[in-house]
C-alpha cells in the first residue's frame, strides 16, 4: 500500500455564497511523507483543511483517504467527528483549541474517548470499576505519558492547559492529535508564533513523528524555516488555486511563488540596488 | 506630574458627579410613583403628595450612589486587600485548626455543664467540627447529614426544612450534570421534576406498586424526557438554548394543568400512597412500625425515615456524578463545555454526549419528584413552576458550576435563608436581591470556584476557575 | 536630550498573585521604534497590556507625554492618542471590515477619514477587496492586517504592535515592517512593538530590549543586540 497516496484531492471546489474559496484544487500526499501547504493569507488554505477535516462540505469535488490496510473514505460526504472518529484524520487549530480549564494530561485522556468508551462497556463497567475497564485507563495514561514525554510536557502534566505558555500549548495540541492515533495529522500553522529555537524543536518533534508513527502529516505554514527544513513536497496555493507544487528547493525559486508569496531576499534587494548603482 | 494614587479629592469629584445624576434620574423616576398618592378611600378620587417620601428616596439613592461610586474607585485596591484578608484568615484557621477544636470543646463543655439539655446539639457540633478538621468539608458535611435528625429529633419543623434543603441538593446535583459539567443552559430542569413526581403518583395509585418499584420507574420517565428535550435543541447555543430549554419546562406544566383526563389538571392528585419502611406503614396500629420496632408511636418516625431516604437518594446522585467525571463520559462533558469545535475535532460525537448529560440529569430529577410525591401526598401543576427551575439554576450557578460541595452549600443557604427569613416578609425579596449583588462582586463564578481535575499524572492541582469555561451550551 | 514620548520605570504587574512583570524599565523617545523581544511567557505581551492599563501595574509608574497613566481606566489611556494591535489580533467579527476600520477612526481628532482609510488600503490592499466582509470571515493573515489598519485609523501618538507578523505570509510580512518604517520615517510615528520574528525586529528597530521572565536583560541599539552572541543564539538562531 505504500504506493497509494494517503490523501488525495480531486478538482475540490467550496464556495460560500458568491465567493469562491478554492477553486478546482487537486492534489496529492504521500503516505509517509510530510506534505506542505503554503500560500498568501486568504489563499484558501484553512479553507481546505476545514474540508479535509469535515468542518465544512465541500461544493464539489473529492477528498479520499485511503488507509494502510486499503480501506478507502471519501471525506466530502462525512461529518466531522466520523471523519476522526472513523478514518482517524486528527487536526490542530489556528487559534489553539485546548481544553484550558482541564489538565495536560486530562487534555490527552479526552483524545482517546473512544477506545476508553468502547472498553468502559460505554459506561456500565466502568461505573461499577471492572478491572477490564481500570487496565484500559492504565494504558490511556501510559499513552498519554508516553506523548507528553515526547513534546517535553512531563513536567507541566497536571497543571491547566490554560496556563501554560504559548509554545507549550501549541505541543499540547500536537499531542492530543497523537493520542488518536491518527493516519493523517492536519497541522495549521504550526509554528505561529515560535521563536526560532522553538521552531527548531518543532522540527524535531514532527521529523520523529513521521519515522515512528504510522502517520502522515499535511501542514499549513508560513515559517519558510520549518517548511523547507523538513516538508518533502510543498503544495503553493493562491487565491484558491494551486499555482505549483514539488520539492521545497524546487517552490523556492519558483517565480509565480515568489511574486505571489515569498518575496525576493532584502539582501539580494540590496545586491541588485548596488549592482545598478555600481 | 500628578501623584502616583488616583488622589482623594479626584475620587471624590467623580463620585459626587455619578451621585448628583443618580439622583436627577431617581426624582424623574419616583415623582409620580412615589411623590404622588392617589387615594378614593374618603369620597371622590383625589391625589395626594408625599414630598418627604420623594425627597427621602432621592436622598438614600444619592448617598447610596455616592458611597459605591468612591468604594468602586478603589475596587482593586480593596479586591486585593480583602482577598488577603480572606487567605490569611483562612491561612490561620487551617494552620491553628487543633488549637481552635480544644478551645471549641472547653466551650461545648461549659455548655453541656449549664444546660445539660443541649447536649445533643452541642455533641453533634463538636463532631461536626473534628471531623471537618481531620477529614475535610465534605466528610463533615456528610456526618452532620447523617446525624441530623439525631440532633433535631425533637424539631419536627427544622426536620422538615433539612429534607427541603436535601431535596433541593439532589435536584441541584442533578441540574449540575447539565449546566455545570456539560455546560448546556437547562431552564426547564421543573419539568424533570414534575415528570418524576407524576409518573410515581400515577403509577403508584393505579398499580399499587411500592415506592421502591416506582422509584426506577420514575426516573426512566424523566430519562426518556430528557431525551425528548434534547433531540431539539442539539444545535442550539448559549441563549437560544436557554430559552427553548424554559419552553420545554412550561409545556410539560401547561399539559399537566390541561390533560384533565389523566393528571387531574389543576386539581392535582392526591392521596398519593405515603412511604412505608419496606413494607411496613407508619401507622400507629399493631402492624405499624413503631409496634414492631417496640417503640411508642410518634408520628416523627416517618419524618426521619423519608429524611434518610432523600439523604440516600442525594448520595447515589453525588456518587454517580463523581464517578462519572472520571469515565470518558464525564470528562467528555467537560470538554464540551470547553470547547465544542476541539470536541468534535477528536472523533467524539457530541450528540450522544448531550443526549447522555440530558438524560441522566432528568433521571436525578425524576428521582427527586417522584421522592417529593410520597412525602408531600399531594401533588399539582403549580409545584412545577418556572420560578422553580430558576432556583434550581440559581443553586448551581451559585454553588460554582461543576462543584459539588459548592451546590451543596447553595442549596443549604437558598433554603435556610427561605425559611428563616419568612419573619421579614416585606423585606425577604430586598435582603434576597442585596445577598445576589454580594455574591456577583465577591464570587462571580460561584462558592466554589476551582475545580477538581479527575485524573493526575504526579498530584492533584486543583484548578483555579480563570481557566474554566462557562459553557454556552 | 528631549523628554521620553512613554517612560516606564519599575513597573510591576501580576496575574492575581503571579508576577509577570518584575520591576521593568524602558524608554521610547518620539520618533523612535523600539522593539521587546524575548522567549514565549517572558511578559511581553503583559508589558504592552500593562502599559493600555488592563491590568494595572502594582508598582512603579508609566508616564505617557508628561502625564501618569499608571492608574487611569484603558478608555482613558486610549483616548490620549495610544493605539493598539493586541495580541490575538481582536478584531470585531460581525462588523465589516470596513466598519471595523470605523471604529479604529472613532477617536481620530482632526482626521481626515477618507485620506486615512485610503493610507491603510495602499498598505493592505487585500482589506479594499473585502472591505464589505464580515470580520470573522476573514482569514489570519487578513485578520492581522485588520487589526493593524484599524490601530492606524485612529492617528496614534504612539503604536503598540503585539507580534504583528503573527501568521502572516513572508511577502506580507516584509510589506508590513516595511509600512511600519515607512510610517515612522515620513510621519515620525513612535512605535513599540513585541516580536517573536527578532531578525527583522531588530533590524527595523533602533533601539530594542531583551525580556526574560519579566525583566529586562538586555537593552542596545537593534545593531547592538542583533551582533550579541547571547541574542544570536537564544532568539536568532546561529544568525538566520
Amino acid at each position: 500500500m505504500s504506493g497509494t497516496p494517503i490523501l488525495s484531492l480531486n478538482a475540490l471546489t467550496m464556495r460560500f455564497g458568491g465567493l469562491l474559496a478554492i477553486d478546482d484544487l487537486s492534489f496529492e500526499a504521500k503516505r509517509g511523507d510530510i506534505t506542505a501547504l503554503i500560500g498568501p493569507n486568504g489563499a484558501g488554505k484553512t479553507t481546505v483543511f476545514n474540508c479535509i477535516t469535515g468542518f465544512y462540505r465541500p461544493t464539489s469535488g473529492s477528498i479520499r483517504v485511503t488507509r494502510d490496510d486499503g480501506k478507502v473514505f471519501a471525506l466530502e460526504k462525512l461529518p466531522d467527528f466520523k471523519i476522526a472518529q472513523r478514518v482517524h484524520v486528527a487536526r490542530t487549530f489556528q487559534n489553539i483549541r485546548l481544553f484550558a480549564g482541564m489538565t495536560a494530561l486530562e487534555n490527552l485522556l479526552v483524545a482517546q474517548h473512544n477506545t476508553l468508551m468502547r472498553k468502559s462497556g460505554y459506561t456500565v463497567f466502568g461505573l461499577f470499576g471492572t478491572p477490564g475497564y481500570r487496565s484500559a485507563e492504565r494504558e490511556a495514561i501510559e499513552l498519554a505519558r508516553h506523548w507528553l514525554a515526547k513534546t517535553q510536557l512531563i513536567e507541566r502534566a497536571d497543571d491547566p492547559a490554560g496556563s501554560l505558555p504559548y509554545g507549550a500549548q501549541r505541543r499540547l495540541e500536537i499531542a492530543r492529535a497523537m493520542c488518536t492515533n491518527p493516519v493523517l495529522l492536519c497541522l495549521d500553522e504550526p509554528a505561529a508564533g515560535l521563536n526560532p529555537r522553538e521552531s527548531d524543536e518543532l522540527n524535531t518533534l514532527l521529523r520523529s513523528i513521521k519515522n515512528e508513527t504510522p502517520a502522515s502529516i499535511l501542514l499549513i505554514e508560513h515559517d519558510m524555516n520549518v517548511v523547507m527544513e523538513i516538508s518533502d513536497r510543498v503544495i503553493v496555493l493562491d487565491h484558491g488555486k494551486k499555482i505549483s507544487e514539488g520539492t521545497p528547493a524546487f517552490v523556492r525559486n519558483d517565480q509565480k511563488v515568489i511574486a505571489a508569496y515569498l518575496g525576493v531576499e532584502e539582501d539580494a534587494v540590496d545586491q541588485a540596488e548596488a549592482e545598478v548603482r555600481a | 506630574m500628578s501623584a502616583a494614587r488616583p488622589a482623594f479629592s479626584s475620587a471624590l469629584a467623580h463620585a459626587l458627579k455619578d451621585a448628583l445624576i443618580a439622583g436627577i434620574v431617581a426624582f424623574g423616576l419616583f415623582i409620580l410613583l412615589l411623590g404622588f398618592l392617589t387615594d378614593d378611600q374618603r369620597g371622590p378620587l383625589r391625589l395626594l403628595s408625599r414630598p418627604v417620601l420623594l425627597a427621602s428616596a432621592v436622598g438614600i439613592v444619592f448617598a447610596g450612589r455616592f458611597i459605591v461610586s468612591v468604594i468602586y474607585h478603589y475596587a482593586a485596591a480593596l479586591r486585593y486587600w480583602l482577598a488577603l484578608i480572606w487567605s490569611m484568615v483562612c491561612g490561620a484557621a487551617i494552620k491553628f485548626k487543633w488549637p481552635l477544636l480544644a478551645i471549641m470543646l472547653i466551650f461545648a463543655v461549659i455548655r453541656i455543664y449549664y444546660a445539660p439539655q443541649t447536649w445533643p446539639l452541642t455533641a453533634v457540633a463538636v463532631a461536626t467540627v473534628f471531623i471537618a478538621v481531620r477529614f475535610g468539608l465534605s466528610a463533615a458535611f456528610l456526618m452532620l447529614a447523617v446525624l441530623f435528625p439525631v440532633a433535631f429529633y425533637d424539631n419536627p419543623y427544622f426536620l422538615g426544612i433539612a429534607i427541603i434543603a436535601l431535596t433541593y441538593i439532589m435536584l441541584g446535583w442533578g441540574l449540575n450534570i447539565v449546566v455545570g459539567l456539560a455546560g448546556l443552559l437547562d431552564l426547564g430542569y421543573v419539568a424533570f421534576y414534575a415528570v418524576g413526581a407524576y409518573s410515581y403518583a400515577i403509577i403508584a395509585q393505579t398499580y399499587g406498586w411500592s415506592f421502591w418499584v416506582c422509584l426506577p420507574l420514575a426516573g426512566l420517565f424523566a430519562a426518556f424526557f430528557g431525551i425528548l428535550l434534547g433531540f431539539p435543541v442539539l444545535r442550539l447555543r448559549g441563549d437560544y438554548l436557554a430559552i427553548v430549554t424554559l419552553a420545554f419546562g412550561e409545556i410539560v406544566r401547561i399539559v399537566l394543568l390541561n390533560w384533565v383526563t389523566f393528571t387531574n389538571g389543576p386539581n392535582g392528585i392526591g392521596s398519593i400512597p405515603r412511604a412505608s419502611f419496606f413494607g411496613i406503614p407508619f401507622t400507629a396500629g399493631d402492624d405499624g412500625f413503631a409496634a414492631r420496632f417496640g417503640l411508642e408511636f410518634d408520628p416523627t418516625h416517618r419524618t426521619v425515615f423519608l429524611f434518610y431516604v432523600i439523604l440516600a437518594l442525594a448520595l447515589l446522585t453525588n456518587w454517580v456524578t463523581i464517578r462519572l467525571r472520571k469515565l470518558p463520559v464525564g470528562r467528555a462533558w467537560e470538554a464540551l463545555r470547553e470547547d465544542e469545535i476541539a470536541v468534535r475535532s477528536l472523533g467524539i460525537n457530541p450528540t450522544n454526549t448531550k443526549l447522555t448529560a440530558f438524560a441522566i440529569g432528568a433521571m436525578f430529577g425524576g428521582f427527586a419528584g417522584a421522592f417529593f410525591a410520597t412525602r408531600q401526598g399531594f401533588i399539582s401543576p403549580d409545584s412545577f413552576t418556572f420560578p422553580e427551575s430558576a432556583l434550581i439554576l440559581a443553586i448551581v450557578v451559585l454553588g460554582g458550576m461543576g462543584s459539588q460541595l459548592g451546590v451543596a452549600i447553595a442549596a443549604i443557604v437558598v433554603t435556610a435563608s427561605f425559611e428563616l427569613f419568612r419573619e421579614f416578609e416585606q423585606f425577604r425579596l430586598v435582603i434576597f436581591g442585596f445577598g445576589m449583588v454580594v455574591i456577583m462582586v465577591w464570587r462571580p463564578r460561584g462558592l466554589v470556584s476551582t475545580r477538581d481535575p479527575t485524573a493526575y499524572l504526579k498530584e492533584r492541582k486543583t484548578i483555579s476557575v480563570e481557566h474554566v469555561a462557562e459553557g454556552r451550551g | 536630550m528631549s523628554e521620553p514620548l512613554l517612560s516606564i520605570k519599575g513597573v510591576s504587574a501580576y496575574y492575581g498573585s503571579i508576577a509577570a512583570l518584575k520591576g521593568i524599565d524602558v524608554e521610547v523617545m518620539p520618533g523612535e521604534i523600539v522593539t521587546i523581544i524575548g522567549a514565549n511567557g517572558a511578559g511581553k505581551s503583559t508589558l504592552m497590556m500593562t502599559i493600555c492599563g488592563n491590568p494595572q501595574a502594582r508598582k512603579g509608574s508609566i508616564v505617557f507625554e508628561g502625564r501618569d497613566i499608571t492608574h487611569l481606566p484603558t478608555y482613558q489611556i486610549m483616548r490620549m492618542k495610544i493605539a493598539q494591535s493586541p495580541e490575538g489580533r481582536r478584531i470585531f467579527p460581525r462588523m465589516t471590515v470596513f466598519e471595523n476600520l470605523q471604529m479604529g477612526a472613532a477617536t481620530a481628532e482632526g482626521g481626515d477619514f477618507k485620506s486615512d482609510l485610503a493610507r491603510v488600503y495602499s498598505l493592505f490592499p487585500i482589506l479594499e477587496q473585502r472591505s464589505s466582509q464580515r470580520g470573522g470571515t476573514l482569514s489570519g493573515g487578513e485578520q492581522q492586517m485588520l487589526s493593524i489598519g484599524r490601530a492606524l485609523m485612529s492617528r496614534p501618538r504612539l503604536l503598540l504592535l503585539d507580534e504583528p507578523s503573527l501568521g502572516l505570509a513572508p511577502l506580507i510580512v516584509r510589506q508590513i515592517f516595511t509600512a511600519i518604517r515607512e510610517l515612522n520615517q515620513q510621519e515620525k510615528l513612535t512605535i513599540f512593538l513585541v516580536e517573536q520574528n527578532a531578525f527583522h525586529a531588530l533590524k527595523l528597530a533602533h533601539r530594542g530590549y531583551v525580556m526574560v521572565n519579566g525583566k529586562i536583560a538586555m537593552a542596545g541599539t537593534g545593531k547592538e543586540l542583533l551582533e550579541k552572541p547571547e541574542v544570536r543564539s537564544a532568539y536568532l538562531e546561529g544568525g538566520r
